[in-house]
């Protein structure tokens, strides 16, 4: 049981090609802050890339970031907002939810976990937005893929294979990134006292009329009543006249208020968060299904189970907390969902984790094809062997 | 260009597998086997290569591709797919000795879903039928490459094509939700849907962009936008390159992000108001249009705050649409600027690279001096926005020389904007155009690691073999592990 730390991507070869030698996996970390993320795959060996930090070139006028995959969010955020510029996939914090709270979230995992938050409906995952990357695969091998303009189509993707490939391809060790203009103001249109199946549709009819919404949420419990919550952003001109407009064009679904920055900021934290289901002793899960879907497949999953929840992504994301159920809820949400989208089991117990498959199961063909792509990265499953499925 | 030498054996048994694949496809008319048929299929929109092709197979059903496949995986036949045929790196260039798998039956948009904003369509349904198909309820399909009249949703894909909204909206990678698609040996697989992300690997990002080197798509779920409510262009004219290309940094340092942003040098200025007669200033050196779209209470005030930026960068004219028709009338000539240059030169070349956009006026003195070097003209039409160069060489081709003096004159461009920190292709693929020019941007290791993906979808190398890759390896030895056997052969390594 060792931890390797190499200062340098020398270093690191080494200790993947030692690693291969020997057969004995590793379990890649940086921050930390999601290391209950997935299966639990107890490995022999940690390895910690904290040593590839830093940020290395920053060009605002470019929208272009380049880091080292362990850079801090944090940091990276503090540095893009002194020129008033995001990741505008929304990265969520998740410590809370994971109980990690000491823990110190860094870009690496982010893209390796593919997280985006609400903003995801209008600019796209964490994943649309890595341009490039360097890593070192589990043959030893440094490589690098993509570049660090917007537009660049030589080669294959490897960027979008390795974002969302939970570190079982390759180590990360630079990554450049798409950033975008701050918007200089938001508002929130808020409806009160809509069921599930009115929310749902209040957020189509917002989310396709011409107003651009960067967010579509809905939280069924919020300090008592049900909160339909749907956000502009932009220039304060724009966003004024949108959020009047959108609470015009909303009235057949009850007198909306208009929020604030400040109460936009608080209330669409807490949705990217997941904080209306933190601090519980429950299996919570991420489901990513098309948004109309969602009333029919919360009605089967409330039908056998007892449940929190909440939506996000105009009613394609739903975020569930189940009581009491052996196996997490499982069986009923993956049935309920009848392989039209994904559902993650993102908090539970590494026995659980263990237990069911903590990602959407595979059909057979593709779970073939993703192990011949695993072979071609990690022949010898050196990288977090079995975080994803138990056979990558 | 050397393309892989053609297999006589394989030629002379044309007849034979023609018969074979007859027995696979429905329809009397899906496999072309005359010598004058086929020549309709011997070349794409790069029209400097051609190759006329063992056969023509034009299924019509997933079931069939499914077959042809499987068929071409157990014989050994190489297969190059093609959708409307518009490529302008050769992607869809025939081999002698393969057959061209073409998906111009595929033209039936299946369903449109404007509630949860998408659309599924067969793989040959045009770009622009996408959009014309979903208008009247006010949505439409975002990327717009300039041959979307033409091009097929499925090329798209293949090819990851943009067009001149990408900074703000995406490539087509971003707007894509889900394909069916049929691996080589015949299998039929579904990435993605009408929900958002994957459950494992990004395998749909893949594909994209992947230039029918990994599969046959025979399905897309595209994404739908919403029509933005306004539109709203300045025509801004500039003494030189330099203001223009600060004023493109400056714009989106303030943090403004235009629906497009595209600029032209004086030879592309003068080209096509000759063609066109668009109302551009002739007494400038470069012009940038700069459009805007959203609500009209964000557009009206972008619209000052970019003039504001414009003068502020030392612009000497600069006016703004106040009507559809006038900015409609801002993009004719740039929409032109292809067969304007067209018109002053016998033949010409573009290339597509895409470079940091602070490097615009370095690339463009250097091209001025391969324009003394090659004694070749150049005109500069330039996605601003997004750094995506093209710079059209104008060459006669009855010249003799004249088209390698072109060729040479594009890959110094393509390995000059590598070496400023850019890419050689920035939307129209890397082909058999680009394909010696690979090692520029990557390592034989990248290459190779590239490579292996393409072993996990197509372990003998038969779809498109000869485009993208310069070296063509074996996957047996790309899979082969080099391992170092010697425990303790690293005493220095820091544990904990």
């Amino acid at each position: 049981m060792s931890r390797y730390r190499p200062a340098d991507e020398k270093q690191l070869i080494e200790v993947v090609a030692t690693a291969v030698a020997n057969e004995e996996p590793l379990e890649i970390v940086a921050g930390g802050s999601k290391r209950t993320l997935g299966r639990p795959p107890q490995l022999p060996h940690t390895l910690d890339i904290a040593a590839f930090a830093g940020i290395r070139q920053y060009e605002p006028e470019e929208l272009v970031l380049t880091v080292g995959a362990a850079t801090p969010l944090s940091e990276i955020e503090s540095a893009l907002a002194a020129k008033r510029q995001m990741l505008a996939f929304e990265p969520a914090d998740w410590r809370m939810l994971l109980g990690s709270a000491a823990a110190n979230p860094t870009l690496g995992g982010v893209v390796a976990c593919n997280l985006s938050g609400p903003r995801r409906i209008r600019q796209g995952a964490a994943r649309d937005h890595v341009l490039g990357l360097a890593a070192v695969s589990g043959r030893g091998e440094s490589f690098k893929a993509g570049g660090r303009v917007v537009k660049n189509v030589t080669g294959y993707d490897l960027c979008k294979l390795l974002a969302g490939s939970y570190g079982t391809l390759a180590v990360m060790t630079e990554i450049s990134v798409k950033v975008l203009p701050a918007p200089e103001a938001t508002r929130t249109v808020a409806l009160a006292g809509l069921d599930d199946a009115r929310a749902v549709a209040a957020m189509t009819h917002g989310l396709n009329a011409p107003h651009e919404l960067s967010g579509a949420a809905h939280l069924p419990n919020a300090d008592g009543r049900a909160r339909t919550i749907l956000r502009v952003e932009g220039p304060v001109p724009s966003v004024e006249a949108r959020s009047q407009a959108l609470r015009d064009e909303l009235k057949p679904f009850g007198v909306a208020e208009i929020l604030d920055d400040a109460e936009s900021e608080k209330l669409w934290k807490g949705v990217r968060d997941a904080a209306p289901l933190v601090a519980d002793e429950r299996a919570i899960w991420r489901v990513s299904l098309a948004p109309t879907a969602s009333t029919a497949f919360l009605g089967a999953v409330r039908a056998a189970l007892d449940v929190d929840y909440f939506l996000d992504w105009g009613g394609g994301l739903v975020w569930l907390a189940v009581h009491g159920a052996d196996d997490g809820g499982a069986a009923p949400i993956r049935a309920a969902l009848g392989g039209q989208g994904h559902a993650t089991l993102i908090c539970a117990s590494a026995a659980l984790r263990a237990a069911v498959p903590v990602f959407e199961p595979l059909p057979p063909a593709l779970a073939a094809l993703s192990a011949r792509i695993k072979d071609g990265f990690d022949p010898k499953r050196v990288l977090n062997r079995g975080r994803l499925y138990p056979e990558l | 260009m050397l393309m892989p030498q053609p297999d006589a054996a394989v030629i002379a048994r044309r007849s034979a597998i023609a018969d074979d694949l007859r027995r696979l496809c429905a329809a009397p008319d899906a496999i072309i086997e005359s010598e004058a048929e086929r020549r309709a299929y011997e070349s794409d929109g790069l029209t400097a290569y051609r190759a006329r092709p063992l056969l023509v197979v034009l299924p019509s059903t997933a079931a069939e591709v499914s077959r042809v496949l499987a068929y071409c995986h157990k014989s050994g036949l190489k297969v190059v797919p093609r959708g409307a045929g518009t490529s302008l790196s050769g992607g869809a260039l025939p081999l002698e000795d393969g057959i061209i798998l073409g998906l111009g039956k595929f033209n039936r948009i299946l369903e449109i879903d404007y509630d949860n904003r998408c659309a599924v369509v067969q793989p040959g349904v045009t770009n622009l039928g996408i959009t014309t198909a979903v208008q009247h309820a006010g949505f439409y399909y975002a990327p717009d490459p300039s041959s979307q009249i033409a091009c097929s949703i499925g090329g798209n894909v293949a090819e990851n094509s943009g067009g001149v909204h990408c900074l703000k909206y995406g490539l087509t990678t971003n707007n894509i939700l889900g394909v069916e698609m049929v691996l080589i040996d015949g299998t039929v697989l579904r990435l993605g849907g009408k929900h958002l992300d994957s459950g494992g690997y990004d395998l749909l990002g893949v594909m994209v962009g992947s230039e029918g080197l990994l599969g046959v798509v025979t399905e897309v779920t595209v994404r739908l936008l919403r029509k933005p409510s306004t539109a709203r262009a300045l025509l801004i004219g500039f003494p030189s390159n330099e203001s223009a290309g600060a004023c493109v940094a400056a714009i989106i340092g303030a943090g403004v992000i235009p629906g497009g942003m595209e600029m032209m040098d004086k030879p592309a200025i003068h080209a096509v108001e000759d063609f066109v007669h668009a109302g551009y200033p002739l007494d400038v050196e470069a012009l940038l249009i700069v459009e805007l779209d959203g609500p009209p209470a964000e557009v009206d005030h972008l619209i000052g705050r970019v003039e504001d930026i414009a003068k502020r960068c030392g612009s000497v004219s600069v006016r703004i649409s106040n009507s559809d028709e006038e900015r409609l009338s801002f993009w004719a000539g740039r929409k032109a600027a292809f067969p304007a240059v067209g018109r002053i030169s016998p033949d010409y070349y573009c290339v597509d690279p895409t470079i940091p956009r602070a490097k615009l006026p370095d690339i463009l003195k250097y091209m001025a001096e391969l324009s003394r070097k090659y004694g070749l003209r150049v005109a500069n039409v330039f996605h601003a926005g997004d750094g995506n160069l093209h710079p059209l060489i104008l060459y006669d081709a009855n010249q003799p020389g004249e088209l390698e003096r072109t060729e040479q004159f594009g890959a110094d461009i393509m390995r000059y904007s590598v070496e400023i920190g850019g890419c050689l292709t920035g939307e129209h693929g890397v082909g058999v155009e680009k394909r010696d020019l690979m090692g520029s941007m990557f390592t034989e290791a990248d290459l190779q690691q590239q490579q292996r993906l393409k072993c996990a979808f197509d372990p003998n190398g038969l779809l498109n073999p000869g485009k993208v890759f310069p070296r063509l390896h074996r996957c047996a030895e790309l899979g082969r592990l080099h391992v170092h056997h010697g425990q303790a052969r690293f005493p220095d390594l820091p544990r904990f």
